[in-house]
């Protein structure tokens, strides 16, 4: 069975909120996204998995459009993204983003982290804004961090605070790019927590990892990545115990073996 | 160094006008070269190109060269900024010479300010930019508030070394009669040869009182910006 032939795992949980369709990118020579057609229904939590260089950020990025695509339509809520400019920005605010590497303001509190984008982008009162932020923060348990820079808080800590930031925005979709990859593995579960707690709230994600136990909790839907194009997708269970392709087996069996 | 205590009146406003200079100058080549360089990191194209020429131009060319264009060639071409004599600040009119010294500096150091300003940006890691578009900033917003308060650390250090040579190039104006430090030490070392080095020894106390003022002011706003890694 292959990704076409498969009934998509998510029929009936909502109406498309993300869809890519036909979409190509390339870096010079190198062909990083190969036709990629996916559609992420309202509520749908899809894992994204896949050797390394296999295209996962590249898409992750161009659903924000921080990376720009050769050919193809992304949109978002039926709206194709805009090309740049303010429509743009207001396309990214209705998009969270989680990198690997946290990327928190370093010369801001981590409460003024959490309260740019509402004051800047959505034009909200400060005093709001930071009770908002408050409630988020404790929210992913940093809440007595606040007045803190993030070079003073543990990896776990700032990943938690980048997840508080992004929602603040109210996004309609989170996308997680290897969240919890740049963590001492105490501090993992920390963040793991925080994004299982957001999937069953019904929140839309799109996570890139190599966590099988969140896939296999959170998940409703793997999609396998090798070479820049979608090669399988299924539930977690099928994907995990019974992987159609050969590279998928390959590559599950590099990643269970340790 | 008498011939500089008896015309000490001359002494101050010598330095009066190469501060004057400095400080006009400085701002407008703060100002511009600002612009040059977020033109230059900017997402278009074109304007990428056009700001990197400017640099290239005008980093490349000796003041001189600029001066002698400001001073000889745009007269003859028809601008000789008269019109900015009219203008009256604080008592003060502005000579058209002033101005035109301004525009040199102010063309020449720009390109080092924007040189100054990209490499604080570079140091700014590219991930703080696109956390900032991430949650929906516009390039001028992440600029503002993101990347620039970060990069000011880095810009600094670089940016005191552009201020203190524009300090220094407003001599040039000298050459070309302005009786700015330079030329007043110049006339006052002729009138009174045997006091030379005295004098000189003046005005160089001079340069060095307003470079240190420059530097100090520096290091101040430098402790100011750290920001923790
Ligand atoms: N800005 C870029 N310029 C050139 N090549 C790039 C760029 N970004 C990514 N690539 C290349 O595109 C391919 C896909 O990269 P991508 O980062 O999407 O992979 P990935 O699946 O996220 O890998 P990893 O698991 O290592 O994060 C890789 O071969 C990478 O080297
Ligand atoms: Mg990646």
């Amino acid at each position: 069975m292959t990704a076409q032939e498969s009934t998509p795992v998510s029929a009936g949980r909502g109406e498309p909120l993300v869809v890519l369709s036909g979409v190509q990118k390339h870096f010079g020579q190198l062909h990083a996204l190969k036709d990629i057609e996916l559609s992420v229904a309202r509520g749908e939590v899809v894992v994204v998995i896949g050797p390394s260089g296999s295209g996962k950020s590249t898409l992750c990025r161009a659903i924000n459009r921080l990376e720009t695509i050769d050919e193809g339509t992304i949109t978002l809520d039926g709206q194709p993204l805009p090309q740049e400019g303010k429509a743009l920005a207001a396309l990214r605010a209705e998009v969270g983003m989680v990198f690997q590497s946290f990327n928190l303001f370093a010369h801001k509190t981590i409460l003024e982290n959490v309260t740019l984008g509402p004051i800047k982008v959505r034009g909200m009162k400060k005093e709001e804004a930071e009770k908002q932020a408050r409630e988020l923060l404790d929210r992913v348990g940093v809440g007595h961090q606040a007045e803190k820079y993030p070079a003073q808080l543990s990896g776990g800590q700032q990943q938690r605070v980048a997840i508080a930031r992004a929602l603040a925005m109210e996004p309609k979709v989170m996308l997680f790019d290897e969240p919890t990859s740049a963590l001492d593995p105490e501090m993992i579960k920390e963040v793991l927590d925080v994004m299982v707690d957001l999937a069953q709230q019904g929140m839309t994600m799109v996570v890139v990892t190599h966590e099988m136990g969140f896939a296999r909790t959170a998940a409703d839907r793997v999609v396998f990545m090798a070479d820049g194009a979608i090669i399988e997708e299924n539930t977690p269970e099928e994907f995990f115990t019974n992987p159609t392709s050969d590279r998928a087996k390959d590559f599950l069996g590099k990643i269970l073996k340790h | 160094m008498d011939a500089v205590f008896s015309n000490f009146d001359d002494y101050l406003k010598a330095f009066g006008l190469t501060i004057g200079l400095f400080v006009v100058a400085g701002i407008a080549s703060l100002v511009w070269g600002t612009i040059l360089a977020v033109l230059r990191v900017g997402p278009i194209s074109i304007l990428n190109k056009a700001a990197a020429l400017y640099v290239t131009l005008f980093r490349n060319t000796p003041l001189l060269m600029i001066f002698i264009f400001m001073a000889i060639a745009m007269p003859v071409l028809g601008y000789n900024f008269k019109f900015v004599e009219d203008v009256e600040i604080g008592g003060y009119n502005v000579s058209a010479f002033f101005f035109r010294s301004c525009i040199a500096l102010t063309l020449y150091t720009s390109a080092f300010v924007c040189e100054a300003m990209r490499s604080g940006v570079n140091a700014v890691p590219l991930g703080q930019a696109e956390a900032g578009r991430a949650i929906g900033l516009t390039f001028a917003q992440s600029m503002q508030l993101v990347v620039l308060p970060q990069a000011a650390r880095a810009i600094i250090p670089p940016m005191t070394s552009v201020l203190i040579a524009l300090i220094k190039n407003t001599s040039v104006a000298a050459a070309f009669g302005m009786a700015e430090a330079v030329a007043t030490m110049k006339a006052l070392t002729n009138n009174n040869a045997d006091q030379r080095t005295g004098i000189f020894l003046a005005f160089a106390v001079g340069y060095i009182i307003i470079v240190e003022v420059v530097a100090l002011a520096s290091y101040a706003v430098e402790r100011k910006v750290r920001v923790a890694r």
